[in-house]
């Protein structure tokens, strides 16, 4: 809840919409004649600009990083925990961009804008986008602010996978990459997942081949069953038999009793599901889930994850979480093992914590120790 | 900083690359950094140390010395420095071997378990020694392969590890002129400069 007491948090904070007339050529080679980028600002830009960090947000992420939109908001930004006055990315010091990325639907071009060319909302015929598209309107917002290179990109998961995408696509532009609960790209499960939650949605027959909009119908039930799906494969078998155990929520399981019973469990996914269907774009969720599933770090550098790092002259922080099974740390070693072998400077850490790959999101003391000491030297530098 | 920090510090060239293994808190590395211009690694497993090396503004890596070394490619740093964890990891002949494919160059520091005391403790109580050096208890200790300088250098014959330099620590009291006479029965830490 907010408060006007809190000092650790950067407190209320409203987004800024950037217009980008000259439009951008994506990776598909198809070009956005126009787009708009929404994005929040914590902290304060120094005269010669060299405090500006970027923060990269994961699949169903948004600008929204930190701090509150109103005095009545219940809930701060998705990374509060890390973001603010005396936090791992300490806003006393840092001038902190977070932005809703391109193809996204809390503002930024996506979707559901309207295509200038057809007049129409672009619906599913939005250009499929890869991680270096984002990369490049980022570079145009911070072209935009004045910012001509990053103290740092960081991210986790998806949000991970960008900064390093930074990192090789303007490696003059970015000094410090901080890498967490990532990879240098999905493996079979982490697809297979996300085509389960396609699947959930295209199957729905709310769903009208994407142009649900124009029924004036909203894809509810494919997009909740898609977060169930993604949400399991966020959290570990132990953080959830910790939360819910086999608590019942209603009904009971003794013999002689033909009651329903529903398991805490169930409904706290139903409610996780419902939440985000109503939040959430369907095409939009395609085009993440997409834009994941074809990320590969290494492809243009011949499938050689070292020689795309020999690009990169940022120094690296790495960071996984010891129960995260969508990312695992064994993912993030391989990004290690190959800054290694590329002589790259890199440090990393290998939380143990309980809580999957959420964990990213979460102020577990190690993760914010070893992010903390991290981000001194960033400011040292 | 550690007496064997110290006499490792001037067998390692300006400007090279350092694998510091079992780096601790970094101080032995940022020392390097700063006066010899090295450009340094360090593996550790302490939670509390690797946070320590970072905020020194050290690349540290979360890696345990058990699980192996074949992230790291043949020759691909200059000195791989290992300074009391030998007598600490499960295999240390596997590990020995590792950091030589690694390293063009090695030093390894460890505690002489044949040094005197050691002895005395051992052969007058007929108990593990446990002293303000190794404060361990045997059932609890990280150490569990102590060697002697005679062992030491047994399994580099062995092995054929080339000893390029040798170096005794012995009790600060003595000035270490015994511990060079007779390393094996006064030396407290011995300090080897190795090569394939």
């Amino acid at each position: 809840m907010y408060s006007a007491d809190t000092k650790d948090s950067v407190g209320l904070v409203t987004p800024q919409r950037a217009e980008f007339p000259e439009g951008l050529t994506l990776a598909c080679g198809r070009r956005l004649p126009k787009f708009e980028l929404v994005y929040e600002t914590y902290g304060e830009l120094n005269a010669d600009a060299s405090n500006a960090v970027l923060v990269c947000h994961a699949l169903s992420g948004h600008h929204h990083a930190a701090g509150y939109h109103n005095e009545t908001d219940r809930k701060p930004g998705w990374w509060e925990s890390c973001i603010g006055p005396g936090k791992a990315i300490d806003t006393n010091h840092f001038f902190v961009v977070s932005l809703n990325n391109l193809g996204g639907c809390h503002g930024s071009t996506g979707p559901l804008s309207v295509d200038p060319d057809s007049g129409e909302e672009y619906g599913p015929d939005f250009p499929p986008l890869r991680a270096r598209d984002w990369v490049h309107s980022q570079a145009m917002l911070a072209d935009r602010l004045g910012i001509p290179s990053w103290a740092a990109v960081i991210g986790g998961s998806l949000g991970g996978m960008q900064a390093m995408r930074w990192a090789l696509e303007y490696p003059d532009r970015v000094r410090h990459c901080v890498v967490i609960a990532a990879a240098l790209k999905l493996s079979a499960q982490n697809i297979a997942f996300n085509e389960i939650a396609r699947q959930a949605i295209t199957s729905d027959p709310a769903f009208h081949g994407g142009r649900y909009r124009q029924h004036q119908a909203v894809p509810r039930d494919g997009l909740a069953i898609a977060r169930m799906v993604g949400h399991i494969t966020y959290l570990s078998d132990d953080a959830m038999a910790d939360r819910f155990g086999r608590d019942l929520r209603s009904g009971n399981l003794a013999l002689g009793s033909d009651e329903g019973v529903e398991f805490q469990v169930q409904s706290y996914l139903r409610h996780q599901g419902s939440t985000f269907s109503e939040s959430f774009d369907a095409n939009t969720y395609i085009l993440m889930t997409r834009a994941l599933d074809y990320f590969d770090l290494a492809r243009e550098y011949g499938d050689d994850p070292v020689a795309a790092f020999a690009e990169a002259s940022a120094s690296f922080l790495v960071m996984s979480f010891s129960t995260d099974w969508r990312f695992s740390p064994s993912r993030s070693r391989e990004i290690v093992d190959a800054l290694l072998a590329a002589g790259k400077s890199v440090s990393y850490a290998e939380i143990q914590a309980d809580q999957g790959h959420d964990a990213f999101l979460l102020p577990i003391p190690r993760y914010v120790e070893v992010f903390s000491a991290y981000m001194q030297r960033v400011r040292g530098a | 900083m550690r007496q064997d920090l110290t006499h490792i510090q001037q067998w390692i060239k300006p400007g090279s690359r350092v694998l510091d293994l079992a780096c601790g808190d970094g101080e032995f590395l940022a020392r390097l950094q700063a006066e010899r211009d090295v450009k340094g690694i360090g593996l550790e497993i302490d939670a509390g140390s690797i946070s320590a090396g970072i905020a020194r503004g050290l690349n540290i890596i979360e890696q345990n010395l058990d699980r192996g070394l074949d992230n790291f490619r043949d020759d691909s740093f200059d000195t791989v420095v290992m300074a009391h964890a030998l007598q600490a990891v499960r295999y240390p002949h596997l590990v020995l071997d590792e950091m030589l494919r690694i390293g063009r160059e090695c030093i390894v520091t460890f505690p002489n378990f044949g040094q005197w005391r050691c002895r005395l403790y051992l052969g007058s109580r007929g108990r593990m020694p446990v002293s303000k050096f190794m404060p361990y208890t045997w059932y609890d200790t990280p150490n569990i392969h102590f060697c002697t300088v005679r062992d030491f250098e047994s399994l580099c014959q062995e092995r054929a590890i080339r000893i390029l330099q040798r170096d005794m620590v012995g009790p600060a009291n003595n000035g270490g002129v015994l511990a060079k006479a007779w390393p094996n029965l006064f030396a407290t830490t011995a300090i080897y400069h190795i090569s394939r």
